[in-house]
């Protein structure tokens, strides 16, 4: 066994690494803090569109597609090349992981030929339409309605309906909408899926402030939106099939620790500088060591699950079922280290603002951070049913709607 | 990146999980659990030592297979997940600690017979109040040894046995032959591997190593068991699933409850931690790489974190008939405490990883 790359993968690495050298020297340093929008949206563009020039946007991707055409190994060699710099990260991770992917793989000609190009280039940005209020873990409960209308001679869908926790739709020309085509139908079977104009009449965004503070999603109103049918990705009523592809790609997606959260290493540091309640330093105290010990097994345990599949890409293999613990294991692991450190610097940690000391306040950002990342992109508990029915193969929840009319069992 | 298996090492590890499907398993295991049993099945040891298993790890100059812990790894999980009633994680622990610390003298005594099946070698670290391989009471004075070691496992079968002693620069290993040794047989909670209690009184005994190999081997020895830990951690998972497709509950498989199904994930992802760190153990003692004293103290913590979890979980999904004697839950319950006991419990190796870690920050600051 070995952690090196292949000497075709070295050969690609040293390629990105000059590249990179030439073309991100403006990144070394990290962003000013509390940029605005706008800006933040001009510096991703600019890199975006300096990226596709350099031949390293839509890696993965069929060249037919504007793609490079290579491996996902090639992707996440320049992943981790590109994460050596402080690169503008995140507005099109969600249009370039998984909207234009389900353009292209669904999509009718003409969208493709309009939409994917400037999509890459990073021309315009796209948004992900899937959640509902009522329609979250169970994400089939879409309510948000598509009515075919041909009575002025054309071939138009008009919506109308509500999406939720939709990321960068205030920064979007475009996304992705399932709606319920067909109520008549069982939940799975009456969806369709189209591409919107944000900027259409009748699309009003609105932001969401979480319990951090921070937004980063938006609810989404759509009043009576047409859209061609030109538009439509898939076949009519295959609206299901056609989103869990583009979640299959949202699965590798949010996979990782974040960058901001703290580690064993954190919590080592800290327990050097507070006293165990018999008074002596916390890092001899067996508790603290037992949690140091278990967030180790944990993060760095992920980390090496990661390498496996890694190693299964880089010999052309498709990696085991192995990846799917990733996420379940890091938001929890967050949560109970910060927790943990926390509790361990008593009033000190309960301190926010100017006054809080810079390496515990990061600990309270990891601590509310956590608890959406437990939700975000499958919670704990559908996380844990994917993996006890797709990877153990054990039989499906309880589902009483399953094969009744939509229309039986909500009020649509 | 090749951070897995050779193809070599997944062929033998998928000969010796065919063979001990067939077998070993919980059939074989109850017989050996009845009184009056012996202490291993004679036939598959024998057949077992034809196929080469014993000889994995011994060099070929003394007339082993010269193959990786790789092989090694893949024997112990398969032996874990058959509960198979011979003394193959013993003698792969024990052949470790000569093959990497026994000078040319010690391999040629030893290392031929343990590879031809022969010889059977134990490992022995526990003695009554120990509670970690790094406290040791026995004494070594000059050549020879003493005090008691218990329980050891598959002490009855041994003619060798690799010893931990106090020795002048800490615990280290010692060989001892077993010919003429006193030794007895121990009752303990593992009903079908047999342990025993060895007292050494002036017993003559040969330093193996140094007080640093032992410590090497310390994590070598982590690593092989926490591949037996988690095939029979796994063994438990699969006998979980099972009984959760086909039991049914309130008119449904009780599979589909989360409750029951959340449990079953979580066994998944302990294992898979176990595994992970596991491999990395396994890949740091074929690059000698500087990580492997965490690697292997991750190992055996998470290894047995997923054998505890499992087996505990495996009897509360059976419900009632998990805790009847002809249940098979007991099994895998009762061999977690055989193999806490086999290096020391969670707790000091929890305490292991964190000082690894703290010297390797010290290190790299």
């Amino acid at each position: 066994m070995d952690f090196n790359d292949t000497p075709q993968e070295a050969e690609y690495r040293a390629a990105v690494r000059t590249w990179l050298d030439e073309n991100a020297a403006d990144y070394r340093e990290p962003a000013p803090e509390g940029m605005k929008l706008p800006e933040f949206i001009a510096r991703s563009k600019a890199w975006q569109a300096r990226k596709h020039a350099g031949g390293y946007t839509g890696i993965t991707w069929p060249t037919m597609f504007g793609g490079q055409g290579l491996t996902p190994m090639h992707s996440i060699i320049y992943g981790q090349e590109e994460s050596r710099f402080h690169v503008p990260q995140g507005l099109y991770s969600i249009g370039l992981g998984m909207c234009i992917p389900t353009v292209f793989s669904h999509g009718q000609p003409e969208a493709i030929q309009r939409y994917v190009p400037k999509a890459l280039i990073g021309e315009e940005v796209w948004c992900q339409l899937f959640s509902e209020p009522a329609a979250g873990s169970d994400l089939a409960g879409i309510r948000t309605k598509a009515v075919r209308d041909t009575s002025s001679g054309g071939d138009e869908w008009v919506i109308d309906g509500q999406k939720v926790w939709t990321s960068f739709a205030h920064a979007s020309d475009f996304g992705i909408v399932v709606c319920r085509t067909d109520p008549s139908l069982p939940k799975h079977k009456g969806l369709s899926m189209f591409i919107v104009d944000m900027k259409a009449p009748g699309v009003t965004v609105k932001g969401i402030k979480q319990m951090s503070g921070g937004s980063d999603f938006n609810e989404v109103f759509f009043d009576g939106v047409r859209v061609n049918d030109s538009h439509r990705l898939g076949a009519v009523g295959d609206g299901w099939k056609v989103a869990l592809t583009t979640l299959m790609h949202e699965r590798l997606a949010v996979g990782g620790k974040p960058r901001y959260a703290p580690g064993y290493e954190t919590l080592i540091k800290l327990a050097k500088g507070v006293d165990a309640p018999d008074g002596t330093p916390a890092i001899g105290a067996s508790d603290v060591r037992q949690k140091i010990a278990q967030t180790y097994i944990n993060d760095q345990g992920i980390k090496l699950t990661q390498m496996r599949a890694l190693s299964a890409l880089s010999k052309g293999q498709m990696p085991g079922p192995e990846q799917s613990i990733s996420k379940v294991v890091i938001a929890k692991t967050m949560q109970d280290l910060a927790s943990f450190a926390l509790d361990l610097s008593g009033g000190d940690g309960f301190i926010a603002g100017a006054d809080a000391d810079p390496e515990l306040a990061k600990l309270q950002g990891s601590y509310i951070g956590s608890a959406g990342l437990r939700i975000a992109g499958g919670t704990d508990e559908i996380l844990r049913n994917i993996i006890a029915e797709r990877v153990l193969g054990l039989p499906g929840d309880m589902r009483p709607d399953k094969d009744t009319p939509f229309n039986q069992t909500v009020a649509v | 990146m090749n951070f897995d298996f050779s193809d070599e090492a997944k062929e033998l590890g998928e000969q010796a999980r065919k063979l001990l499907a067939e077998r070993a398993g919980t059939g074989p295991a109850r017989l050996a659990m009845a009184e009056g049993a012996a202490a291993m099945d004679a036939a598959l040891w024998k057949d077992i030592a034809e196929l080469g298993w014993t000889a994995a790890r011994v060099p070929e100059a003394h007339g082993g297979l010269g193959l990786t812990v790789e092989e090694v790894a893949q024997l112990a999980e398969a032996a874990g997940g058959s509960l198979a009633h011979v003394p193959l994680v013993s003698t792969l622990l024990a052949t470790e600690a000569l093959v990497l610390a026994g000078s040319e003298a010690q391999q040629a005594r030893w290392l031929p017979g343990i590879a031809s099946g022969e010889i059977i070698a134990v490992a022995a670290w526990s003695e009554p109040g120990a509670v970690n391989p790094a406290t040791v009471k026995t004494t070594a004075s000059g050549s020879t040894l003493t005090g008691v070691k218990q329980p050891v496992a598959d002490l009855a079968l041994a003619h060798v046995a690799i010893v931990a002693a106090a020795g002048a620069d800490g615990p280290q290993l010692y060989i001892v032959d077993l010919q003429g040794a006193q030794t007895a047989a121990v009752e303990t909670v593992d009903l079908v591997r047999r342990h025993g209690k060895l007292t050494l009184n002036a017993t003559p005994a040969e330093a193996l190593g140094t007080a640093a190999d032992y410590q090497d081997w310390l994590d070598r020895a982590a690593i092989i068991l926490a591949y037996e830990a988690i095939g029979t951690a796994a063994s438990a998972m699969a006998m979980s699933v099972d009984y959760a497709k086909t039991r049914v509950a309130f008119g449904q498989k009780i599979g589909r409850y989360q409750s029951v199904k959340h449990k079953c994930a979580d066994m998944y992802i302990k294992l898979e931690l176990a595994r992970a760190h596991a491999l990395h153990g396994v890949a740091m003692i074929g690059m000698n790489g500087p990580e492997l004293r965490q690697a292997a103290a991750a190992a055996r913590v998470a290894s047995l974190d997923a054998l505890a979890f499992c087996a505990e979980e495996n009897v509360q999904l059976h419900g009632g008939i998990g805790f009847t004697w002809e249940s098979d839950c007991q099994f895998y319950y009762r061999r977690n405490r055989a193999l806490v006991a086999a290096l020391g419990p969670r707790g000091w190796w929890a305490d292991r990883l964190v000082r690894a870690l703290e010297q390797r920050n010290r290190a790299a600051a």
